[in-house]
């Protein structure tokens, strides 16, 4: 039997895990042969609870809809979700997501996927002014928290998670991700450590275009959770990946900060790197820790989030979790092993290791040259 | 009214010299303050009645030959009409006064923090190694605001848009608590001056004002104003690194303050600004606080004083209402508030008050911290937990329950020899802490102490890296709100919930 | 010399401007159309700083002041001079409640009347003599704690029976001027009332014409009249409420 909510009684749910992404600044798109074959190299990072993967550019004809990819484990589930959607969203197409018989998935949620946009005269409206990224957020919320039954595992434009319970490279084949083109992917697998696996709690975790899939457990936990509640999201998942996406959410999103600046809390340099730092330097960094000291992600963790404008991975500020990239022409490659870069591109440009803290960030088109943060200072 | 000295009460203690070990010395005459010994001619008589077992004579008898113990003389038992109630009714039938004392209360309430376990890390995440790898407890006491505005300078790099608001930069989580010169000595002020500087944290003047003595340490003073408004002016409110409105201490809320004529010399005076001999008497509430948007006017008064550039603190016991109380305190303004637990100290206080009013700070911290996030303004201010925080792990207990920093003062008075004997307010301390007589107060060498104290908090601060590093973070502010590294264990689900902790196993 | 046109300004921009024109060395403000700005003065330091208010100024005017004057043409708010160090306050109308809060010198005058508390827990400290002298009829709780200074009540504008309640209670130094005779047995146990002497009157001269300077009245007309004065008891009223557990 599958599930596809966590009704564990854990106040959280924390797993080891393996992780790796690809992306092309140019926009070429792959097919996801080549980060399943990555994937498949960190097989024993995982226990085949729990696989999956985040591809960007997959929806061209849909670019500017909302992509909904939603679990149900029942039927009048379905038809209370869409009840919802009707009433608050233009539906232009919905179908089922593709799968495919493996030997290795049997038990599996019915999937299905709606491109669509919220409507303007929607009910909420009579009572606040909310933008259509914020509404999607809530009914993301809504339906997680509400619907019994029901789980929207991916909500971006032109992107979508596909993932369940299983070891990636079944995962993979489960949705035949060798015919789905993208320029971005990212793949996990994991190892759940509390709980048994539940489709739901696979990564990548994704939010609007925030996809994220992450290795590590997070010891602050706690208070990032606390701290997140206070600007109303709603941590059902009780995952640290959930959190994370979150706080990227807040900050990047809702507080405007540049990416750059917010990894920085997410691995905050120590007051005494803080110290060393020239006036108008050391006065941005000491109010970051002063106003995000909540937010800092304490505890080993690795992380590559995919989102609309490129792709970021980096570790923890004391480099508990490893990380390798690696680059080739306008590929950038980055995961838990350098074999499993290796597996798709045997002869890189250039492979390095991360410092801790310090971020890998790849933006898409203008500038053509990925940005290798942690090399320059190695 | 007193017709008849005789008194129902027999000594509580008796000090007992063993006359073969002692050589008359007569240090203990000396060191006592209670006037407990004096020679006979050939030997040492002790007045059991005035003795307090403060400890400081049989520390100081170089041969050994003092014991105090428990007058063995009983008053028949009885779990109703306990002795204290008894001894009480004597006491006040004979004097007709209220029942004062020093300290906090000497009632058994249960003690939250005794019953909080903390967490660890094992396999899942790792612990740090805290003597070889950054832990870091720096804290930053003030508002902060809920996002960070940044600009772009000509090269792109980012630098802040707005300047922050005032903090207290601490390099670690404590602070001294409010003790005003009037109801400890200078020295020991002095003390905690000295080592507030050398471990970057601050001591707080209490109402008492500030001595010039005391003037070269404002980087790591806060100064305080209470009802009696005793030494505030202009230049006081700008001479510490942030001004603390006082409006209640955990030993006695809602009730004013009293410092009998008797201890006001020429140096008290001078620094609290009143004629030697008078009464200093700190009214029940600031006569400019009637309502909580008087509070708002006080603040911006000591803010407009203080041309926005230091933090503004308030200091409030613990009450029934307390989150409701704080959330309207922060929305007045105050960038830190302080909560006093009932079980905090005070130099006197009325017993009636200090047994009975009031609520345990773990609780009162638990709904704050809690209310201050559901109503989204816990960035708007910045939290000081007191009311006896007995040990690090006491420390370590209140951040994690919400505090951003923890404030200590009877440990601080132990460290100088405190025994905690509770007679803070007759004067006669013979450690020299909570007396103004001269020969007493010579006694407590601020250096000496400075130095104790600075100890202490080291040790502390060790301690609580050791359990930051045990839970797998490296930094306090990760630790601080996150009850989820909390569990309780003999509590009942309506403490558990007060607490928002779970108990221990789940 | 400058002035500023408070209308619609914020307390904050106003004492801003104030306390950046003190730093630059203007000595005489005027202000017009205040009304309601809070914290007049708060803070401010500058014997020679003269500050002229036209308009109803808001509460808290001069507190924590050290040394300026303050010209209110019209009523003032409560808690006027609140802990105030040195300075003048001149209040040529009514003043609100609370008066002189904790205040340690200078001189509020009032030609008017005066709400509750006033001079509550006023303290005088060697030289500093705080001085507040209202013309007309005051609130109870006059005086409570006070513990120095003086307080003149001259009562010039009402021949009615002196009317507030709770007068200087918990009084433990200072002295209280009155202008009229009243039955004080109704009002405090803590303080005694003397028909004020020479010495008295000699004390009381300087002031009463500073006051009456002040605000262009004759002073003859107030010195007419006898005297009476107020002292506490004793400096420790409490001395005997507690007994040590």
């Amino acid at each position: 039997m599958f599930r596809i909510k966590n009704k564990f009684n854990a106040e959280r749910d924390i797993s080891g895990c393996g992780l790796c992404g690809i992306i092309n600044a140019k926009k070429v798109k792959t097919n996801g042969g080549d980060i399943k074959r990555a994937i498949s190299v960190e097989h024993d990072r995982g226990n085949g609870l729990g696989g999956g993967f985040a591809v960007y550019g997959n929806y061209p004809d849909y670019a500017e809809l909302y992509a909904f990819h939603i679990m149900y484990d029942n039927l009048p589930a379905k038809a209370d979700v869409e009840e919802y959607l009707k009433n608050n969203f233009i539906i232009e197409k919905e179908e089922p997501i593709p799968t495919f018989r493996t030997s290795k998935i049997y038990d599996h949620p019915y999937l299905h996927r709606y491109f669509i946009k919220p409507k303007s005269d929607r009910p909420d409206k009579l009572f606040h002014e909310l933008g259509d990224d914020d509404f999607v957020v809530n009914s993301v919320m809504l339906i997680n928290q509400n619907y019994d039954g029901a789980y929207v595992f991916s909500s971006g434009k032109n992107m979508g998670a596909f993932k369940g319970v299983g070891y990636p490279e079944d995962i993979a084949d489960f949705y035949k991700l060798e015919e789905i083109e993208g320029y971005m992917w990212t793949a996990h697998n994991r190892f759940p450590t509390n709980t048994p696996g539940w489709w739901g709690g696979a990564h990548p975790f994704t939010l609007l275009d925030w996809s994220i899939v992450h290795n590590g457990e997070i010891s602050s936990y706690g208070i990032n959770k606390r701290y997140l509640e206070m600007y109303k999201y709603n941590l059902a998942l009780r995952t640290d990946t959930e959190v994370i996406t979150y706080i990227l959410d807040l900050l990047i999103r809702k507080h405007k900060l540049p990416v750059r600046l917010a990894l920085t809390v997410l691995a905050s340099p120590f007051y005494q790197k803080i110290d060393k730092m020239d006036d108008d330097k050391k006065e941005l960094f000491t109010a970051l820790r002063q106003i995000y000291g909540s937010a800092l992600l304490n505890g080993p963790f690795a992380i590559v989030f995919g989102y609309s404008n490129g792709m970021v991975a980096m570790n923890d500020r004391i480099k508990l979790r490893p990380l390798v990239a690696a680059a080739m022409g306008d590929f950038t490659y980055v995961a838990s092993e350098e074999a499993a870069i290796r597996a798709v591109c045997p002869s890189p440009d250039i492979v390095w290791s991360p410092k801790a803290g310090e971020p890998v960030i790849v933006e898409f088109e203008e500038k053509n040259i990925p940005q290798k943060g942690g090399l320059i200072s190695l | 009214m007193t017709k008849s000295s005789f008194s129902n009460i027999q000594s509580e203690y008796l000090a007992l010299i063993d006359h073969n070990k002692c050589v008359r010395c007569k240090r203990c005459i000396q060191n006592c303050g209670w006037g407990t010994y004096s020679f006979g001619g050939d030997k040492i008589l002790a007045d059991h009645s005035k003795c307090v077992a403060c400890g400081r004579c049989y520390t100081y008898c170089p041969e050994g030959a003092i014991s105090i113990v428990k007058n063995p003389t009983v008053l028949r038992e009885n779990a109703n009409w306990k002795e204290g109630l008894i001894k009480n009714i004597w006491r006040q039938s004979e004097t007709g006064g209220i029942v004062i004392s020093g300290m906090g209360t000497t009632f058994k309430y249960k003690k939250y923090f005794d019953h909080i376990l903390l967490d660890a890390c094992q396999v899942t995440n790792p612990s740090i190694d805290p003597l070889r790898e950054p832990m870091e407890l720096r804290t930053y006491l003030g508002k902060k605001p809920s996002k960070l505005d940044i600009d772009f300078d000509e090269t792109g790099e980012p630098i802040l848009k707005s300047k922050m608001p005032p903090q207290i930069e601490l390099q670690t989580p404590f602070v001294f608590g409010a003790m005003s010169y009037g109801s400890i000595s200078l020295n020991a002020q002095k003390a905690m001056a000295l080592a507030a500087r050398a471990l970057g944290i601050v001591m707080n003047t209490g109402e008492g004002g500030l001595h010039d003595d005391l003037v070269p340490f404002g980087k790591n003073i806060i100064v305080q104003v209470a009802s009696g408004r005793f030494g505030v002016h202009r230049d006081y409110l700008n001479s510490g690194v942030a001004v603390e409105i006082k409006i209640g201490q955990g030993a006695k809320p809602g009730i004013g303050g009293h410092l009998p004529g008797e201890k006001i010399g020429a140096d008290i005076s001078r620094t609290r600004m009143i004629p030697v001999g008078t009464d200093a008497i700190s009214p029940a509430p600031h006569h400019d606080i009637y309502s909580i948007e008087d509070l708002r006017q006080l603040i911006y008064a000591v803010k407009e004083a203080t041309d926005y550039e230091k933090p503004v603190s308030v200091k409030v016991a613990a009450v029934h209402n307390i989150a409701a109380i704080v959330s309207g305190i922060v929305r007045a303004g105050a960038d830190i508030v302080y909560i006093d637990g009932y079980t905090g100290g005070t130099g006197a206080a009325p017993n009636i008050i200090k047994d009975h009013v009031g609520i345990p700070i773990e609780l009162a911290l638990a709904q704050v911290d809690e209310r201050l996030r559901e109503e989204g303004i816990r960035n708007e201010a910045s939290i000081i937990a007191a009311g006896s925080i007995r040990s690090s792990a006491d420390a370590v207990k209140a951040i994690a329950l919400g505090a951003d920093a923890v404030a200590i003062g009877t440990a601080a008075l132990v460290v100088m020899g405190c025994h905690v004997c509770g007679k803070c307010n007759t004067g006669n301390c013979s450690w020299g802490i909570t007396t103004q007589r001269p020969e007493l107060v010579r006694r407590l060498d601020p250096e000496v102490y400075g130095e104790r104290l600075y100890n202490l908090i080291s040790a502390w601060s060790h301690e609580i890296q050791e359990v930051l590093g045990a839970m797998g973070v490296n930094s306090i502010e990760s630790l601080r709100g996150s009850k989820e590294r909390l569990r309780g264990v003999e509590l009942t689900d309506a403490e558990l919930n007060a607490l928002g902790i779970k108990h221990a196993g789940l | 010399m400058i002035t500023i046109d408070a209308a619609g300004m914020h307390y904050k921009e106003l004492n801003r401007l104030i306390r950046e024109g003190i730093e630059k060395g203007i000595r005489k403000f005027f202000l017009e159309n205040v009304n309601g700005q809070y914290y007049i003065g708060d803070g401010i330091k500058g014997d020679d700083v003269v500050i002229n208010i036209n308009g109803i100024p808001g509460n808290d005017l001069g507190a924590f002041m050290d040394g300026p004057t303050l010209i209110a043409n019209n009523n003032v708010q409560d808690n006027v001079g609140n802990t105030m160090n040195a300075g003048k306050i001149l209040i040529k109308g009514d003043a609100g409640d609370v008066v002189g809060y904790g205040m340690r010198g200078g001189k509020i005058y009032i030609l008017g009347n005066a709400g509750y508390r006033v001079g509550i827990h006023m303290k005088g400290y060697n030289e500093q003599l705080p001085i507040i002298i209202i013309g007309g009829k005051v609130g109870s709780f006059f005086a409570e704690y006070m513990a120095g200074g003086i307080i003149v009540l001259l009562g010039l504008n009402d021949s009615d029976e002196f009317d507030s309640e709770y007068f200087a209670s918990g009084m433990h130094g200072g002295t209280i001027y009155l202008r009229k005779k009243i039955d004080f047995s109704k009002y405090s146990k803590d303080v005694e009332l003397y028909e004020a002497d020479e010495n008295d009157m000699n004390f009381l001269k300087k002031y009463l014409i500073d006051y009456t300077d002040s605000f262009n009245i004759s002073s003859e007309e107030i010195t007419a009249k006898p005297f009476y004065k107020i002292v506490p008891s004793s400096a420790r009223p409490y001395a005997h409420l507690y007994t040590s557990a």
